[in-house]
């Protein structure tokens, strides 16, 4: 049998807990830290972004009625309309939607419930992989590939407008969508499509009125996250959307939406410009809360 | 529960233990006084009174869910993991009130304890069993080696794995691996070794050996052991608690327990009549 | 019918982002040459990329060399530490947030903190501590994600031995979550290489060897938007967007093999 430990070190022990409890402390402590920095992070980032932004409309005496529906932009004289950015966001991301959610979902569904086991092994992860792709590329293909098409199919004078901007982004949103939905169809407990099938339902059947409700919240997750990257897509529509500051009439009209009047005029704006831009990133982040918190409303009541 | 049985149980109790203390010449290492516990709002013990005394195993027994385990884990104070556990009463070790001292490091080292499922960690056998002994910074090699044969020894597994100390533990068998679990508790050198139902996940032989093993191990250590094998308390234990819904319905000899228990309960229990 | 449009969906899905690649690779494989990629850049020509390789390299290194220990340690504090609580909710409602921010708004945050308000300039320096931001809730979530797979069992039999959680921590559960750990930091180094609007901002667009940290320079995706924005040349675009491609392949590749290769190591 063991022989207890020598006197000396039980004595050693006692003397290092000390050290141990206060080591606890301080790490625990530290730990802490470590995770308020992403608070601070997040309170800096409204701070800065909201304070630079709200100086016009509080200390300059500008109207953020006028800012937010005004329809020019000419910061050479003090005007500052984003109404027709407003309404090219909307319409870009709202298109891509219209187009990628179902195409990305039905992949989803097909992929997760009716693809032969290898081909699924081949795609997903493929289309994984696409996920990762640096958005760029995806404006880049869009202007070499999709603006001359439209240019010389529809008879446009140029080829960079809204349809172009939605094409890209309902294409760059298609992996996310997949990737997420396919993940959440694939975890539904196989007893529900048993159960289903067992008393007679098709199989597609099962898929539209078991597994897919079933997997609804996830699919709301997909669908929340390819919104997100196509409402804050910023450089790759800068490369199809043509930039013009008018009204979108119609899916042909050069657009200019939230994202790309930061980026095309933050490098040599300043003063009330520049603060101005910061507005712009206000009003596109109230865009985006608002937009998830409707989403998530949605999701929620279906999920009940 | 309603505090009228409580309250009548309590006076019962009392008398008992004030029997057995009598008869006992040591001093018990391990004294419980008016332990009550409580998850948040639920209460989980009442007024558990026990005295457990040294180099003796101390079985717990009793339907699931009746605060054995909760209890056990009160001893070296792995309740203090659960948030919003509270605990009123006394608990002494070797005379010292484990609740009131601050260094639950010293506690657990003192107070080892082994779990109902092996739980050893993903690395090699000697690192397993010298894990402990290598957190309380013991680093020299010789000493580590020595204490580490010591302890697999101690467990009678030493000859099953010497060949193989520097292999992944989580390679050996179910039953192995317990007994390298109670060689890491070992090579602590505690004085008490708690054990959460320890042979609930093994098989029969497994058990067997198990079961050897703590009969051995008692001349050295006072071991608590909860388990929900009757005769697994009846063959090696010297002293029985029976738990119900929380409380001590008795606490005796473990021959007493099951030939002659003085509650009706108690018998309904060792007899199957339910649980 | 709903079937065949099923079918149709995920051939129209793979065949669009088949296309997407094959055109890249297509348009720029011949551009592709030890020159290209090791060679310096100059305005004429097509211009070696090896400066925007070292500034993607720089803002890699330098992001995740703050981004992890915080991340990782943010995680070890929700998962191993905090009591729920307030502060909790706090805590994880701002990771989420952080999320779900645009690369935009961190670019005019980047510009007006970093770059104006630190006086750090636009730099690969400002441009890293913005895409530190960026990847912090990444590591955060996976990190806690491997967190929650370690058995509780290793926790309470390190416990019981009289450990602090500090020694449990560093000897038994982050090297049992490191496989999950390391796979996002991987994910995390796909996300910097991929960002372009607010290294755009912060880094700006000078394209020569940066001579320190301090310097403005551009990465390859800044790189590849600029060269068709400006020039319009797809050619040098898609050559670019060739490594790009290959970089986070490898990166995926890698992400995958170290969460399978470590799960299997004999434990």
């Amino acid at each position: 049998m063991p022989s207890p430990l020598s006197e000396k070190q039980i004595v050693d022990i006692g003397k290092s807990n000390k050290r141990k409890y206060i080591l606890e402390k301080f790490s625990a402590r530290l730990f802490l830290f470590c995770a308020l920095l992403s608070v601070i992070s997040l309170l800096l980032i409204i701070g800065f972004v909201f304070y630079k932004g709200a100086h016009p409309f509080i200390a300059e005496g500008y109207s953020f009625i006028d800012f937010i529906f005004g329809m020019d932009w000419v910061p050479s004289e003090g005007k500052f309309g984003i109404f027709p950015m407003i309404v090219a966001s909307i319409f870009a991301t709202f298109g891509a939607l219209i187009i990628g959610v179902p195409i990305g979902l039905f992949t989803a569904i097909f992929l997760a419930e009716i693809a032969p086991k290898t081909i699924a092994k081949l795609i997903s992860p493929a289309v994984q992989l696409l996920a990762g792709i640096p958005s760029v590329l995806y404006g880049v293909f869009g202007l070499a590939i999709i603006v001359p098409f439209l240019q010389n199919n529809l008879g446009l004078a140029k080829g960079q407008s809204l349809l172009a901007v939605i094409i890209v982004l309902a294409i760059m949103m298609l992996p996310t969508i997949v990737t997420v939905a396919e993940t959440a169809i694939r975890a539904v407990p196989k007893t529900y499509r048993e159960g289903s099938l067992a008393l007679g339902a098709s199989q597609i059947g099962t898929i539209f009125k078991v597994v897919v409700p079933a997997a609804k919240s996830g699919i709301m997750a997909a669908i929340v996250l390819g919104l997100g990257r196509a409402i804050g897509e910023t450089m790759a529509v800068i490369l199809v959307a043509g930039n013009s500051l008018i009204l979108p009439t119609s899916l042909t009209d050069s657009v200019r939406p939230l994202t790309t009047n930061i980026a095309l005029e933050m490098g040599y704006a300043f003063g009330t410009h520049q603060e101005m831009l910061f507005a712009t990133g206000i009003v596109l982040f109230s865009f985006i809360l608002l937009l998830n918190f409707v989403l998530a409303k949605i999701g929620s009541k279906g999920g009940k | 529960m309603n505090t009228t049985v409580m309250g009548s149980n309590k006076e019962v109790r009392k008398g008992k233990l004030s029997q057995m203390n009598d008869q006992s010449a040591d001093k018990a290492k391990i004294s419980v006084n008016d332990l009550d516990l409580f998850y948040g709002e639920k209460q989980a013990l009442y007024r558990v009174s026990l005295d457990i005394q040294e180099k003796e195993v101390t079985a717990l027994i009793g339907p699931s869910g009746c605060g054995k385990s909760t209890f056990l884990r009160t001893l070296n104070r792995m309740n203090d993991l659960i948030d919003g556990v509270k605990i009123s009463g006394e608990i002494e070790i070797d005379n010292e009130n484990i609740y009131q001292s601050s260094d639950v490091i010293k506690l657990r080292t003192k107070v080892g304890m082994v779990f109902q499922k092996p739980n050893l960690f993903p690395m090699s056998i000697f690192d397993n069993v010298a894990y402990g002994p290598r957190m309380q910074g013991i680093k020299n090699k010789k000493e580590l080696n020595k204490i580490v044969e010591e302890s697999l020894r101690g467990a009678a597994i030493w000859d099953e794995v010497k060949d193989r100390l520097k292999t992944s533990a989580l390679g050996l068998s179910g039953g192995q691996q317990q007994r390298v679990c109670i060689a890491r508790a070992i090579a602590m050198k505690p004085a008490v070794i708690l054990m959460d139902e320890p042979t609930s996940a093994l098989d029969p032989i497994s058990t067997l050996k198990v079961e050897e093993l703590i009969a051995n191990m008692k001349k050295d250590y006072t071991i608590v052991i909860v388990t929900h094998n009757m005769q697994q308390a009846a063959r090696i234990s010297d002293k029985t608690a029976f738990f119900l819904n929380g409380e001590v319905i008795e606490y005796d000899e473990t021959s007493n327990i099951f030939s002659m228990p003085k509650d009706q309960r108690t018998e309904d229990y060792v007899t199957g009549r339910f649980g | 019918m709903l079937r065949g449009l099923l079918w149709f969906s995920a051939f129209l899905t793979v065949a669009v982002l088949v296309i997407i690649v094959g055109y890249i690779f297509y348009k720029g494989f011949r551009l592709i040459n030890f020159d290209f990629i090791f060679g310096d850049y100059s305005p004429v020509g097509h211009g070696g990329i090896w400066p925007m390789i070292v500034t993607t390299i720089y803002t890699i290194v330098i992001s995740l060399l703050i981004a992890t220990p915080i991340g990782i340690l943010s995680a070890v504090y929700l998962q191993e530490y905090a009591k729920q609580g307030r502060l909790v909710r706090m805590i994880r409602f701002a990771t989420e947030s952080l999320t779900g921010i645009p690369s935009i708004i961190y670019g005019l945050f980047g510009a007006v903190f970093f770059v104006t308000t630190l006086k750090l300039g636009m730099s690969i320096i400002a441009a890293s501590l913005t895409l530190t931001i960026i990847v912090l809730p990444v590591i955060i979530r996976t990190t806690e994600e491997a967190l929650k797979t370690v058995p509780p069992a290793y926790r309470e039999g390190s416990l019981a031995l009289g450990t602090t959680k500090l020694q449990t921590l560093y000897k038994v559960i982050l090297p049992s979550a490191m496989p999950g750990i390391l796979s996002g930091i991987i994910l995390s180094m796909g996300r910097i290489v991929g960002e372009s609007a607010a290294i755009f901002l912060t880094a700006g667009t000078v394209a020569a060897m940066p001579d320190s940290i301090f310097s403005s320079a551009r990465t390859l995706t800044v790189h590849s938007y600029l060269v068709t924005q400006e020039s319009g040349d797809i050619e040098l675009a898609a050559a670019v967007g060739i490594v790009l491609i290959v970089i986070i392949l490898v990166l995926n590749l890698s992400a995958t093999f170290i969460s399978k290769k470590l799960n299997k190591a004999d434990y």
